[in-house]
């Protein structure tokens, strides 16, 4: 199954991302990381990488992204890992829910997933 | 300069440039207050002091010292400069690894600008530290390769055009980082990553000029005195 990662600049925000898209995919592998380790509102390589490592089977895993500096170190840490891992081009809410629901497509692949989390970007909300 | 007086500068620059950001701590969170999101101070003196901690733990060659700084301000930074700086000097390491010389400097300049532009995705007129990087790196190896300046020269030139890049920043629009959020009301304001990297040039730019002068006597140990020729290689492309 393509796992999915949910990175921002805040843990708790990260931890509610997860959650509202649990709701609707909730076979999905699905990590949030957010903060830096000593827990200031930022990002830092290696917990993502931790991440991606840790809901990574053979399908890979797309990560959602927030702030700058999160795209930057998920791009890093994803240098860093051998997991098949992409950062999909995507509103970080609406882009994990997309992507939990495709992921748990029994045809879903990484593509497939950043594809739809990337739908998001069409979504007109009024 | 043979590899352990070479070793020994990039020690000695990485202090320059810790005790530096300690100084400049609160002025760049003053910078970063007005445009961006109050930390750059604090986390480049953070990275920077453990990156001194973990230089002065290794015992390599400058290529693998550069890295060993790069490594520790990624993880430490905590933000866009925990990849901007560490990422770029984690690449450019690469170019050092036949040692400190005209041509490698050139090359080491020359990736890291190319790595912080990638990863960034931030062109000149931004309103980021592009805008200091570039017309140094730029400087630097024309200074070099087209005006066959001595490296220090070079690296003169190269501060002064980091400078202008900075000053440059002030009366413009950010279209990138978290500036970028607020539109005009970000005209009027340096910019905090411009700031520093010209801050890390002056103090490149400082212990260079001491240890190409020979008037280094590093720690007072007789055994780590730079050899007689030490000024030469430099400024003759290698050894």
């Amino acid at each position: 199954m393509v796992g999915i990662v949910v990175v921002s600049h805040s843990e708790r925000a990260a931890a509610g991302i997860r959650e509202v898209a649990r709701e609707m995919g909730g076979d999905a592998r699905i990590e949030a990381v957010g903060g830096t380790e000593d827990g200031r509102i930022g990002t830092t390589p290696g917990p993502i990488r931790e991440a991606i490592e840790a809901v990574a089977d053979d399908g890979g895993v797309v990560v959602l992204v927030d702030l700058g500096s999160a795209v930057m170190n998920a791009e890093l840490a994803i240098e860093e890992t051998a997991v098949d891992a992409v950062v999909a081009d995507a509103p970080v809410l609406e882009g994990a829910l997309n992507a939990t629901v495709a992921a748990t497509a029994p045809s879903a692949t990484v593509e497939s997933v950043r594809e739809a989390a990337e739908d998001a970007h069409d979504v007109s909300k009024v | 300069m043979d590899q352990e007086t070479q070793s020994d500068a990039v020690q000695t620059a990485v202090e320059a440039i810790a005790d530096r950001l300690s100084v400049e701590k609160q002025y760049l969170t003053e910078l970063d207050s007005a445009i961006g999101d109050a930390d750059h101070g604090a986390n480049m003196d953070r990275g920077f002091r453990t990156a001194l901690e973990r230089v002065e733990e290794t015992d390599g060659d400058p290529a693998e010292l550069v890295k060993t700084a790069g490594v520790a301000l990624v993880s430490e930074v905590g933000g866009a400069s925990g990849p901007l700086y560490g990422g770029s000097l984690m690449k450019a390491s690469q170019e050092l690894e036949d040692g400190i010389t005209a041509e490698t400097t050139v090359a080491f300049a020359e990736r890291y600008l190319e790595t912080v532009e990638e990863r960034g995705k931030a062109s000149v007129g931004d309103k980021t530290m592009v805008d200091a990087l570039t017309p140094a790196v730029h400087t630097y190896k024309k200074s070099i390769e087209v005006d066959d300046c001595e490296p220090i020269e070079a690296l003169g030139r190269a501060v002064d055009a980091a400078r202008r890049g900075v000053e440059f920043t002030t009366p413009i629009h950010a279209k990138k980082g978290r500036a970028s959020y607020l539109g005009w009301r970000s005209v009027g304001h340096q910019d905090p990553g411009a700031t520093s990297t010209l801050y890390l040039l002056e103090e490149l730019l400082d212990v260079a000029t001491e240890y190409v002068d020979g008037e280094v006597v590093i720690d007072a140990e007789a055994d780590e005195v730079p050899e007689p020729d030490a000024e030469d290689v430099p400024a003759d492309g290698g050894e």
